[in-house]
């Protein structure tokens, strides 16, 4: 295994009696980088970080991390990981400095605990009973439980789910500072915006396989285009692999209101556009444009919305 | 040092949950007061007989009144009937002749009352006792209901707080995948289960003095034995119980289950065990699986060595039996053990 590699994982399944989680799944996660594993509820997303975690054992496949395997070196793996699980609800009557006081008592090295507080923001809250903090305080003490052991790969199952967008920006910018310290960092989400904020590289996930990987822009660029043009018609019925193929244009598809035109230069793309739908006689009800994200990409390659 | 983290937050979490200190320390300080009012030793009260209306019932209600321990009263022959029915006597008697008692033998104070009105009713027609007798009153330490009950209450709350506060908190935090949150760091699993463990142990130098100590203040319950016997005894207790709290909750993933679980372990000991009465009123048949027990033999080794003074050799039976309940009972939760 390379040395510059943090994870690498091949052919990774895992069945659960009658489902099929993950379906040979295929990783490799840099050391230093953040990657994010994208994909809707239900893609298999929790159940291969648990697999890389150590906390489920995998029907079939190979995984290391850090250049070891679960089986022979747990312990010593244990010491190196940070790890946030979905759900995970802490005692509700200990405080702040108790919880990570807890679990700064289970490494043999790490940082001190004031400091790790400090990090996550929490230093006002550090007398304060766990069922007292918000939810997005809640997450970020989450975090700062899987900082205490000073580890060099930390896992964050959806570290955003359900918060205000001010409580996940302030939990972005934990990871931010994670990232700069050079910690390499596996996370999941749902939120296109988040991947495309964080991860330096993003494998989408689907039924459990990864079906495109790369980095943010490349994959906006080589699946979805640089933007996408959104439009509706009155009724007339359209030529679609004529639209597909109008200059600067990559591909059309049906949206439940109309037509997504994928393109990569809109300034070719819209006025070849009108024109094609002039001379159509399909009078346009609405026409938007926006910059293609990741959620384009996904509905691009799955036929499907992300949070459907 | 992890373990002892562990054992603090335990610490922590038990007197931050206010209805887990009351049932552990205020509860079995009730129920002593509660049963101890309700059973505290009176002087001898008199026994209640109704004599029959009719020829001579007024000589024999005079004869009667004679005696102090007897509270006779004169009755129409329906009336008498009734009063015996609903208990408000224990005895009716007829002048006769020939004399007559009706009573239900199966009722005690009725045998009692027959004997005490058959005494009186021949003293006064002049029975003279060919021996004579002298009365010498004593009460033995250890012999009050109250000091049966404070043993017995002592042997429920160790086990009641070892299933609680080892099998339901275990269950719980299963529950709330706070076990597997664990589990990703490098925590021993060993200390985890033994942070419970020593919380027991912790529980127990609490909860012995509080329970003895008030049942010495309030009612002179003494420990007749060796207190570090007693110590001894009720440590094999808690850890025994703690053994059987954990094999309950080595496999539950939710606290209903574990709630069930709980109360059918701990019912049958909590009926059969001999806690408010004794456990030899059982048929004999059901001797031996109640003297397999671990409340029973807990209860009666405590009992053994709080009312009657009893040495090492006397408990060792009970003693040994708690001690095979705990290696097995941990044994076996180690291996069936649920982690994720």
């Amino acid at each position: 295994m390379s040395e510059n590699l943090a994870i690498r994982c091949r052919g990774l399944v895992k069945r659960y009696e009658e489902v099929v989680a993950v379906d040979g799944l295929d990783l490799e996660v840099l050391r230093g980088e953040c990657f994010g594993l994208l994909g809707p509820n239900g893609a298999g997303k929790t159940s291969t970080l648990e697999v890389l975690e150590g906390l489920i054992a995998p029907t079939a496949g190979e995984v290391e991390v850090l250049g070891r395997s679960w089986g022979r070196h747990e312990r010593e793996l244990r010491e190196r990981l940070g790890i946030t699980l979905q759900e995970t609800r802490l005692p509700e009557k200990l405080t702040v400095l108790e919880i990570v006081e807890l679990f700064r008592s289970f490494y043999e090295r790490g940082r001190a605990v004031e400091e790790i507080i400090a990090l996550v923001a929490l230093e006002e809250k550090r007398r304060v009973w766990y069922e007292k903090l918000s939810g997005g305080q809640k997450q970020r003490l989450a975090v700062a439980c899987a900082l205490v052991g000073d580890p060099q790969l930390l896992f964050l199952d959806e570290p955003t789910t359900g918060l205000d967008p001010q409580s996940r920006r302030q939990l972005w910018d934990v990871v931010l500072g994670l990232k700069a310290e050079g910690r390499t960092v596996l996370l999941t989400t749902h939120y296109m915006d988040e991947a495309e904020r964080l991860c330096d590289r993003v494998a989408i996930v689907d039924r459990g396989r990864v079906i495109a990987l790369g980095t943010p822009r490349e994959l906006i660029a080589r699946v979805a285009g640089h933007a996408v043009v959104e439009f509706a018609v009155d009724g007339a019925l359209l030529d679609e692999a004529a639209l597909g193929a109008l200059p600067g244009a990559r591909g059309l598809r049906r949206t439940p209101g109309g037509f997504a035109l994928t393109v990569d230069r809109v300034h070719v793309a819209v006025p070849a556009l009108l024109a094609h739908l002039e001379a159509s006689r399909a009078p346009l009800e609405r026409l938007s444009t926006h910059s293609a994200t990741l959620e384009d990409v996904f509905v691009t390659l799955t036929g499907r919305r992300l949070r459907e | 040092m992890s373990l002892v983290e562990l054992t603090l937050t335990r610490l922590r979490l038990f007197f931050r949950e206010p209805s887990a200190v009351f049932w552990t320390f205020i509860f079995p300080i009730l129920l002593t007061i509660a049963l101890g009012v309700a059973f505290r030793n009176r002087p001898p009260e008199p026994v209640a007989a109704a004599v029959e209306e009719g020829q001579g019932s007024a000589a024999l209600a005079l004869a009667l009144a004679e005696d102090p321990r007897i509270e006779a009263r004169v009755l129409g022959p329906r009336e008498a009937r009734a009063a015996l029915r609903a208990g408000r006597v224990a005895l009716v008697v007829s002048a006769g002749p020939p004399l007559r008692y009706a009573f239900d033998p199966t009722r005690p104070e009725s045998r009692l009352a027959r004997a005490l009105v058959d005494d009186a009713v021949q003293r006064a027609a002049g029975r003279v006792d060919p021996v004579s007798a002298v009365e010498a009153k004593v009460v033995e330490p250890g012999a009050r209901y109250i000091d049966f009950l404070v043993p017995g209450l002592l042997g429920l709350n160790i086990m009641s707080s070892g299933m609680w506060g080892v099998a339901f908190v275990i269950v719980e935090t299963r529950q709330k995948k706070l076990l597997k949150r664990l589990l990703a760091t490098p925590m021993r699993r060993g200390e985890f289960l033994l942070s419970f463990v020593f919380l027991r142990m912790l529980f127990l130098v609490l909860e012995l003095p509080v329970l003895l100590g008030f049942a010495r203040l309030a009612f002179g319950v003494s420990v007749q034995g060796s207190l570090a016997l007693l110590v001894l005894v009720a440590f094999l207790g808690a850890l025994a119980f703690a053994g059987i709290g954990l094999l309950v909750a080595a496999r539950a993933t939710n606290t209903q289950t574990a709630s069930g679980l709980i109360n059918l372990v701990m019912m049958p000991m909590f009926l059969l065990s001999g806690v408010f009465f004794s456990a030899t009123h059982f048929p004999a048949v059901m001797q031996p699986a109640i003297r397999a027990l671990p409340l029973t033999a807990l209860i009666d080794a405590l009992r053994a060595v709080m009312n009657e003074g009893a040495g090492a050799a006397a408990v060792a039976r009970p003693a040994l039996l708690l001690a095979v309940v705990s290696l097995a009972s941990f044994a076996l939760a180690l291996r069936a053990f649920r982690w994720s």
